[in-house]
């Protein structure tokens, strides 16, 4: 699907979103129950380097100073972090930290903060956009993923075909929305054929958890077995010190 | 195993994730949670023909660091380049929300991160890359509650990509000169931009544009110290009761700093172009000078700051 598509689908009665300059967009949108809602994205696959992160970010901050509890939608078709010394030189890992640190400041100000995940998102990426909202959805096209099974297969030294023939019986390591979901990271799965705007408002009017589930989620979906139990027996470990 | 009976001595970079541990805490106020006789194996790496390790490559814990109460862990970079994989990253969860959920009820005083990693474990990816998300959260979470996080980073292994990301989430960072802090490792911005744009072979390079004496001088890490286990704790423990606190007013003021870098040196395509800009003497030499001379630079304005 295309950006307006997209765009028409979720926000049918009225949205302004306008192109930036990094394959940003910015603006606001009419979402039933709502009213008005921050809509902020990068789209078209571009890679987020630090220009596109400080956009995005500015625009988060200016939310939350705003005031107001209007949700923020973030819109992800872009591809891994851009790779390139200038942004490396620059802090690249600064910027997409500031970006986390500035949707999770969102949620904190009681800004509900939802993912919608309609092309790539890799890495670096993935981790500062899809992954920092508290929500995350993905639309038909959804390509997530933290590294792409060649690049494992050169890493492992696995041959690629032995990989495919894994992925098949673990969501541990294999790239798509489907294991992503397994996992807990992707909260909700949409399809063409139900209106995203009914979809949106139906998550909007859920109430929001207030810490961290996607251990939990993962869990009960059986696609990470492990993380709920392991950090729970460090809390308690933990707990018995204080 | 170097200075057994000195541990605080030993260089930071070439010890243990605990012998760097036992020298950064007050002698014998280290209790680990989930120790190694605990088996928190990763059940993920006998698939791919690895051989996993009793603690995940991380320990964690409690301890005393100059009479301040503090959680640690510290991530051990010669077990599979002290990558976040299940285990791992939840132990890490774990202690985390354990710091908040004590905060102001006898928790610890800070949370230090003594991270030493390539990023994500890819023999475990999906996993790895969630617990990074869940890490920066917790971080969030226990800043917000008023208990300083301290990142440092000093180790073979450096802090490249998710593990770079959560260094910037931090309160403070403290780095040594072996400190590479970055998102995309030098080798993977030249395997898919092709060697013009990235040489990961010019270690030169890879230092100038990843290293630790650039972050410190552009404000990307706020305390710059000598290599020894002694001097992490000397900065770690003045860190702690001079961290910003995480609030909008933070995160406005980082958002004008981070524009102001770009928009100051963001046409510079390597180190001394920015000192040149910045008006540092001999920019060309920052990367050769001894730690001492190093130290004696005036940093650049904007450099010294709360906004993170």
């Amino acid at each position: 699907m295309t950006l307006d598509e997209i765009l028409a689908s979720l926000f049918p009665s009225s949205h302004r979103v306008e192109r930036g300059s990094s394959g940003t967009v910015h603006g606001t949108a009419k979402v039933e129950g709502q009213g008005d809602v921050t809509v902020v994205g990068i789209v078209e696959g571009t890679p987020l380097g630090i220009d596109g992160a400080i956009l995005l970010a500015g625009h988060v901050l200016a939310a939350v100073e705003a005031g107001g509890r209007a949700p923020i939608i973030v819109l992800v078709d872009t591809s891994s972090q851009n790779m390139a010394r200038r942004d490396e030189l620059m802090g690249l890992n600064e910027y997409l930290a500031h970006l986390a640190k500035s949707l999770a400041l969102a949620a904190q100000h009681g800004h509900p903060t939802v993912s919608v995940l309609f092309g790539h998102a890799a890495a670096g990426a993935f981790i500062a956009t899809a992954l920092s909202s508290e929500s995350l959805v993905a639309l038909p096209g959804a390509e997530p993923s933290v590294m792409d099974l060649p690049s494992i297969s050169r890493v492992t030294k696995l041959p690629l075909d032995q990989l495919k023939e894994l992925a098949k019986s673990t969501p541990i390591f294999a790239p798509g929305v489907e294991p992503l979901f397994a996992t807990g990271a992707v909260a909700e799965t949409w399809s063409v054929n139900e209106p995203f705007a009914q979809r949106l408002a139906a998550l909007l009017r859920q109430p929001v958890a207030t810490s961290d589930q996607r251990d939990r989620i993962g869990f009960e979906r059986k696609g990470r077995l492990l993380a709920q139990k392991v950090a729970e027996r460090v809390a308690i470990e933990a707990a018995a010190h204080v | 195993m170097s200075n057994l009976l000195q541990p605080h001595k030993a260089d930071w970079y070439e010890a243990s994730a605990r012998e760097r541990i036992a020298g950064l805490l007050d002698p014998t106020s280290f209790a680990e949670f989930l120790g190694p006789e605990q088996r928190a194996v990763s059940p993920h790496l006998a698939q791919f023909g690895l051989t996993g390790a009793f603690d995940d490559g991380i320990v964690v814990g409690r301890g005393s660091c100059g009479d301040h109460e503090v959680f640690v862990a510290a991530q051990e970079g010669q077990f599979l380049g002290g990558a976040f994989g299940e285990v791992h990253g939840a132990k890490l969860v774990g202690l985390l929300r354990a710091a908040r959920a004590g905060a102001g009820r006898g928790g610890p005083r800070a949370v230090l991160l003594l991270l030493d990693t390539g990023g994500v474990r890819l023999q475990e990816a999906n996993a790895g890359e969630l617990a990074i998300s869940e890490i920066i959260r917790a971080i969030i979470d226990v800043r917000t509650a008023g208990v300083p996080v301290l990142a440092l980073v000093g180790g073979r292994a450096g802090a490249f990509g998710g593990g770079g990301i959560i260094t910037a989430c931090c309160s403070r960072i403290v780095v040594s000169e072996h400190a590479r802090v970055s998102v995309s490792g030098p080798e993977v911005i030249e395997t898919n931009k092709g060697v013009e744009e990235f040489d990961a072979r010019d270690r030169a390079l890879v230092w100038r544009v990843c290293g630790a004496r650039t972050r410190y001088l552009t404000g990307g890490a706020d305390r710059y110290v000598k290599g020894s286990i002694e001097d992490f704790r000397e900065a770690a423990t003045s860190l702690i009761s001079h961290a910003p606190t995480f609030e909008l007013s933070t995160l406005k003021a980082e958002q004008q700093r981070l524009t102001e870098r770009l928009q100051h040196f963001g046409d510079c395509r390597d180190a001394p172009e920015i000192w040149r800009k910045a008006g540092l003497t001999q920019p060309d030499r920052i990367t050769d000078i001894t730690d001492d001379a190093f130290l004696a630079i005036q940093r650049p304005k904007g450099a010294d700051h709360d906004a993170r």
